[in-house]
């Protein structure tokens, strides 16, 4: 079916329009974020002169050296911990028959759908008397918990999509559930794995609230936790808090560029909430 | 989506039904089980128990009953923050659903456009943003010299400029603004997507019937989108009745109390007013409100696929 000229003319109209509504923010922090301080008022402008000494300068006074450094650290802690452990479950669940399956499936996916306002107070108290608040622990084990429901559905899904030949051959070999399971199905599911491990480490690097409660000492603030105490102290040094806004946002950004459509379709499957 | 997973969960694995149970399988599936049971199941419970006493967290607790529930009624100020919520799910999924979906009645061939996938990548690209980035970027356009009010007064309005988010009575319209930029693309890619995957000889025969574009939405369009519609009011109702990190960067629930939300308030009742107890009600009220409103939610799903 053809479409027709006046047809196209209004779809780009009205996709330009909101494609337009939805960049001018970012582009707007962008340009803020090479502006000098002294000429940011907050508001839209075209930068005159780009001075990219705020990013040096949201990295060193603002710390965000050290934050990011944190965000980075937590993040792939809890990507390495949620894909080993996730693997293993979702395997189980996937290619292995015994009793409670159902149940214990289940009791992983309640973290799929609960707000982290269901269990933070008491984690709280729970990691303070552990003596774990105020250190990367708290930020890593309940985030990786709470990916695991995720991460195990999703693994799971996929291992059972998995061509039945191959792990019979494999099995005829005389290939052990953990060779079966690590030599063959893990190496053969690298595209689906970084999906599930590029979302978990999105969601653990955009957090917010569990960094918010858990942590008070500055050396160990996450990047968002970071700014968000920056723009508290520092409310109108517009062109830092930009510098600092893209400093978080553009690692996810690019690899949201370079895998959109797995990113999207992860998203956007209906499962993709954390 | 919550059907869906429960429906997944308890069916019995097809592919090797026959064989015998592997006990092995519990030392691959103990991990996990024990990390979601510490840090999630187990303070979830608790979480449930704090509810029936009051406690600031330091001291003793005493037995409060049903009482922190009740205030969850007769609480002027726990009313408003749901009151609030309510109103923000207009903005953050009422009027992106409606708006995508109208959206789609024009566009419903737009994905054979050249250069569509430029705008899905765009569209969406508010969704992987940092909150506290989202956040931090609209406090400066709602700021007394920011965009919004740049805006007014370029067409004329400048007398309608503000401080936005410091307006008692635009504060909360205002957040629930950022919420609309966040999911209308979202919304928008979401039913796109779902109109993919309507076989072009449907549209074909709608043409030839005489179905106009509404005919053809009403008759074609809308009833392929069931699936897609379920999801995004899933993700953003969700997403709305979660909302915290938007709020405690914009306005901390202020000015006054005039942009509260349940998780503000269970949030800074727990760890800043030292009322544990309420927050620990407050927060399983919420919890039960999600999962009815996903429950309802899924029951818009096709049988086929929920």
């Amino acid at each position: 079916m053809r479409i027709g000229r006046v047809e196209k003319t209004v779809d780009y109209i009205i996709l330009s329009v909101f494609a337009l509504f939805a960049l001018l923010p970012l582009v707007g922090v962008l340009f803020s974020s090479v502006i000098p301080a002294a000429d940011n008022t907050g508001g839209f402008q075209l930068p005159r002169t780009v001075r990219l000494q705020n990013y040096t300068d949201a990295w060193t006074e603002g710390h965000f050296s050290s934050y990011m450094a944190s965000s980075v650290l937590v993040a792939v802690a809890v990507v390495v911990l949620t894909f080993v452990l996730a693997t293993l479950a979702g395997f189980a669940f996937a290619r292995m028959t015994f009793p409670g399956s159902g149940v214990l499936f289940f009791v992983l996916l309640v973290g799929l759908m609960l707000p982290e306002e269901a269990f933070i107070i008491p984690l709280y108290f729970n990691l303070r008397t552990a003596g774990l608040t105020d250190t990367y622990w708290a930020l890593i084990l309940p985030q990786t918990a709470q990916s695991l429901g995720f991460a195990a559905f999703w693994m799971r899904n996929h291992f059972r999509a998995f061509p039945g030949e191959i792990i019979e051959a494999a099995r005829l070999d005389g290939a052990t559930d953990r060779r079966l399971l690590w030599r063959v199905l893990v190496p053969a599911s690298w595209p689906s794995i970084a999906t599930m491990a590029v979302l978990v480490g999105m969601w653990t690097w955009n957090e917010f609230l569990i960094p918010l409660v858990m942590i008070t000492q500055d050396q160990l603030r996450t990047a968002p936790l970071g700014l968000a105490f920056f723009q508290g102290q520092h409310m109108t040094n517009y062109s830092l808090l930009s510098a600092a806004g893209v400093l978080i946002a553009l690692p996810i950004v690019i690899l949201y560029l370079v895998l959109q459509r797995r990113l999207i379709s992860g998203i956007a499957g209906g499962v993709g909430t954390r | 989506m919550a059907q869906t997973l429960i429906a997944t969960a308890t069916d019995a694995p097809r592919t090797r039904a026959r064989r015998r149970w592997q006990p092995a399988a519990y030392l691959y599936v103990a991990p996990s089980v024990l990390v979601l049971a510490a840090f999630i199941v187990v303070p979830l419970l608790q979480t449930f128990q704090y509810s029936f006493y009051d406690w600031n967290g330091i001291g003793a607790s005493t037995w409060a009953g049903l009482k922190n529930y009740a205030a969850v009624f007769t609480d002027v100020h726990l009313r408003d923050a749901f009151l609030h919520v309510s109103v923000l799910l207009l903005f953050y999924a009422a009027i992106p659903v409606i708006l995508g979906l109208g959206l789609t009645i024009v566009l419903s061939h737009a994905n054979r456009l050249r250069g569509v996938g430029f705008f899905r990548t765009v569209l969406f690209l508010p969704q992987v943003i940092a909150s506290v980035v989202v956040g931090t970027i609209w406090v400066s356009i709602y700021a007394p010299h920011g965009l919004l009010n740049q805006a007014l007064g370029m067409v004329g309005l400048g007398d309608l400029s503000r401080a936005w988010l410091g307006d008692y009575t635009f504060a909360l319209i205002a957040i629930g603004f950022i919420g609309t930029w966040v999911n209308t693309g979202l919304c928008l890619v979401l039913f796109l997507g779902g109109v993919q995957n309507i076989e072009p000889s449907v549209f074909e025969a709608a043409r030839i019937d005489g179905a106009g574009p509404l005919r053809e939405f009403f008759g074609v369009t809308l009833p392929a989108l069931r699936g897609q519609l379920a999801i995004a009011l899933t993700l953003t109702v969700t997403a709305t009745l979660k909302s915290f990190d938007i709020v405690y960067i914009t306005t901390q629930g202020g000015p006054g109390t005039s942009t509260t939300v349940p998780a503000f308030e269970a949030f800074n009742r727990a760890f800043n007013t030292g009322q544990v107890g309420s927050a620990a009600a407050v927060a399983i009220a919420l919890t039960v409100l999600i999962m009815v409103i996903s429950w309802l939610i899924t029951r818009l799903q096709p049988k086929e696929t929920a």
